[in-house]
């Protein structure tokens, strides 16, 4: 049966490596991939790693038949994972969807670059933040993770696993070519030492199993298959049973829990980094890359005696929506720099309801924001108290 | 078999009171729960699904340890009808779905049962390149020639001139020959028949079970609705008639040379029987020595 990892220790490590290291550490023994710049690292390496620990790797054909292998995968109980950047994700967004709809837990790793299209496949950008809250047709909950370095690029892809397999669901990592593409210091812990969450299986015996029944926390027991169940599963609508059910009130059952047990389970899953926030009068808000490339102004900013702090985003979705809604009643504003033409700050602006000054720092991709531009946007925010 | 079992019913003959304690013949193999299925009357899916479940049997196969995949379209409806392990995809995608499945648990049959339309147009590039790596699962392909769900479009089977309702004129594409391009492609078993050949199909659907590697089974099926409506008319029974008096069984057959016309003979028989290393056994055996040797490695870590 499928090996530990035995790696262990401190590494000079690529990010892309990292996030298919903390995928072994998770337990992820299948990975379906295609190549692409930047994310083919964590293909190439899953090839390398997943032979030696009785896993299996699969390169397809295309992006869309690795999206769908990995929820065959998951099915089997065995955890899976497949990488991509900004194309290839367009590409697996209807499978996605199908993942989300049969609650299938598997992680989607997103190397960001530029787009749209082609863009820039090798320079960076955030700007596939709203594809992963919307990318799929339908309404779904979303979970998605930001590392900032090749460590998080470890530790968040675990913690991206644990929460697939506790809310039964395909969940993000949004990570950029920037990160995925560097090489820094990566403690790996030993994998016994890890925290890992393993996906609910159902207690009942065949005959009383309901493959979509919920309890209060709104997520089915899960039953893989070859254990007897005999279960059936849909990209359609369906009832406790999983039976297709084209009635609006299986839609107002189903495909509205599909979107509350994110919601319910929010508080939980919202991991949020804050320095200097309380008492201030600026709070930047930002995430992955662009929330190391700003802390140079911000220093600066509190160097000339403004009060600013710095909200980083770890989970971009779900959205810190009372946390900034707190804060917009007591600062004079925030300044959100992403490397996109303004994705986040949407959130921000929906949270804020007018309370503040929500201040949009946009930049298109394959560079990063400039100095002078940060600090001008804190001090503007500042002075405009 | 199954039609004497439905002939001595008291209900069919209509003879005696209805008794309530009849069995469906499938009982258990079927979803009851799910009864009466969606397909229009003089459908061949029907008769699919029979053969599939007497295949099963034949072949010995645990039903715990099978898997049906569907994609989108009135076959891919089959899996949800199947009380087994079964899944309803997304369009053209059942076999990268079953292919995952399998790579992640090779104990499990894994059959993938859905249309031409899901299986040679949008999913066209899936199904050659499992049919390439032979990975082991099963393809049941239901060819009615024409897009049914959505009422009646130009599938890449339609033959030259048949009408759809994407090809009032006649159809002026060159169709796809179904069994031709997965043997081309590599698979290691090939068959054709007929939803009439409700028999030997079974016997195809049971080799298929206990065999290695990637198997392709086309059933051609009558499609009364929209195929018979807009071409030649009639019943799904007439089509049946049509199809049997048109297959000419010839096991010997190449593949690649006997594509289907709009009245043409149909050429059915088992064509390839052929076994080569699978994917999986590629997985386990080609490259355990160089993975055994990089382990060392990792053991002294």
């Amino acid at each position: 049966m499928f090996k530990k990892s035995k790696l262990r220790g401190e590494f000079f490590m690529q990010g892309d490596i990292a996030c298919a290291e903390g995928a072994v550490s998770a337990g992820c023994r299948f990975f379906g991939g295609y190549p692409i710049t930047p994310a083919s690292e964590i293909a190439e390496r899953m090839a390398y790693r997943l032979p030696l620990l009785n896993g299996a790797f699969v390169q397809f054909e295309d992006e869309i038949a690795s999206m769908a292998s990995i929820l065959g995968a998951s099915w089997t109980g065995v955890k899976s994972m497949t990488a991509s950047s900004g194309p290839g994700i367009s590409l697996k967004a209807e499978n996605i969807g199908l993942g989300m709809m049969m609650e299938v837990p598997c992680v989607i790793v997103n190397v960001q670059r530029g787009g749209p299209s082609t863009g820039l496949p090798t320079s960076w950008a955030q700007a596939d933040m709203m594809q992963a809250r919307w990318g799929s047709h339908g309404d779904y909950g979303c979970i998605a993770l930001c590392p900032k370095n090749p460590q998080e690029m470890f530790d968040l892809t675990i913690v991206a696993f644990n929460y697939a397999e506790r809310y039964r669901m395909p969940v993000f990592v949004m990570t950029d070519a920037i990160v995925g593409h560097m090489t820094e210091k990566v403690v790996v812990p030993p994998v016994d030492e890890i925290e890992i969450i393993d996906r609910r299986y159902t207690d009942k015996k065949p005959d009383d199993y309901l493959p979509y029944a919920v309890g209060d926390d709104l997520i089915p027991d899960f039953a893989k298959v070859g254990d007897g169940y005999r279960f059936h599963s849909t990209g359609l609508t369906h009832d406790e049973r999983g039976y297709p059910d084209m009635t609006e009130h299986a839609q107002l059952t189903h495909a509205v829990r599909i979107v509350e047990k994110v919601k319910k389970h929010a508080d939980d899953i919202i991991l949020l980094e804050e320095k200097g926030v309380e008492g201030a009068d600026v709070v930047v808000v930002a995430y992955g890359i662009t929330a190391r490339t700003v802390v140079p102004a911000i220093e600066m900013a509190r160097k000339k005696g403004i009060k600013v702090g710095l909200m980083r985003l770890i989970t971009a979705w779900p959205f810190p929506t009372k946390r900034i809604r707190k804060l917009a009643g007591e600062i004079a504003g925030f300044v959100v720099p992403e490397i996109n033409l303004g994705q986040m700050v949407y959130e921000v602006e929906r949270c804020a309801g007018g309370q503040c000054k929500v201040k949009s720092l946009p930049h298109p991709g394959g560079g990063i924001h400039k100095f002078e531009t940060v600090l001008s946007a804190i001090e503007e925010i500042a002075h405009a108290k | 078999m199954q039609n004497e079992i439905c002939c001595e019913s008291p209900i069919i003959a209509g003879t005696a009171e209805p008794e309530t304690n009849i069995q469906h013949p499938m009982e258990g193999l079927l979803r009851m729960d799910r009864m009466p299925h969606i397909w229009c009357s003089g459908c061949g899916l029907g008769s699919v699904v029979t053969a599939f479940v007497e295949g099963l049997k034949k072949a010995g196969s645990d039903f715990d340890k099978v898997a049906v995949v569907s994609g989108i379209g009135c076959t891919g409806r089959v899996a949800g009808y199947i009380n087994l392990d079964s899944f309803h995809t997304t369009h053209g995608r059942a076999i990268p779905f079953a292919t995952g499945l399998k790579m992640a648990n090779n104990d499990m049959t894994t059959v993938v049962i859905s249309g031409d339309g899901d299986l040679f147009a949008i999913g066209g590039n899936h199904l050659i390149h499992a049919a390439r790596r032979n990975v082991d699962i099963n393809v049941i392909c239901v060819n009615n020639f024409i897009y049914g769900m959505t009422g009646g479009q130009t599938a890449p089977t339609t033959p030259l001139q048949a009408r759809s309702s994407t090809a009032p004129y006649g159809n002026y594409e060159q169709p796809f020959n179904l069994v031709g391009l997965a043997a081309a492609a590599g698979a290691s078993y090939v068959a054709r028949w007929s939803a009439m050949h409700v028999r030997r199909l079974a016997d195809s659907i049971a080799v298929a079970a206990n065999k290695k590697g990637f198997c392709f089974i086309e059933v051609i099926s009558p499609c009364p609705t929209v195929f018979a409506r807009k071409n030649m008319g009639g019943t799904g029974l007439d089509l049946l008639k049509s199809f049997g008096e048109r297959t000419v069984i010839d096991h010997d057959a190449d593949p690649t040379k006997i594509p289907i016309g709009m009245n043409d003979e149909i050429v059915c028989g088992n064509f390839i029987n052929e076994d080569r290393p699978t994917y999986w056994e590629n997985v386990q055996t080609g490259i355990r020595d160089a993975v055994d040797k990089e382990n060392v490695y990792w053991k002294n870590l």
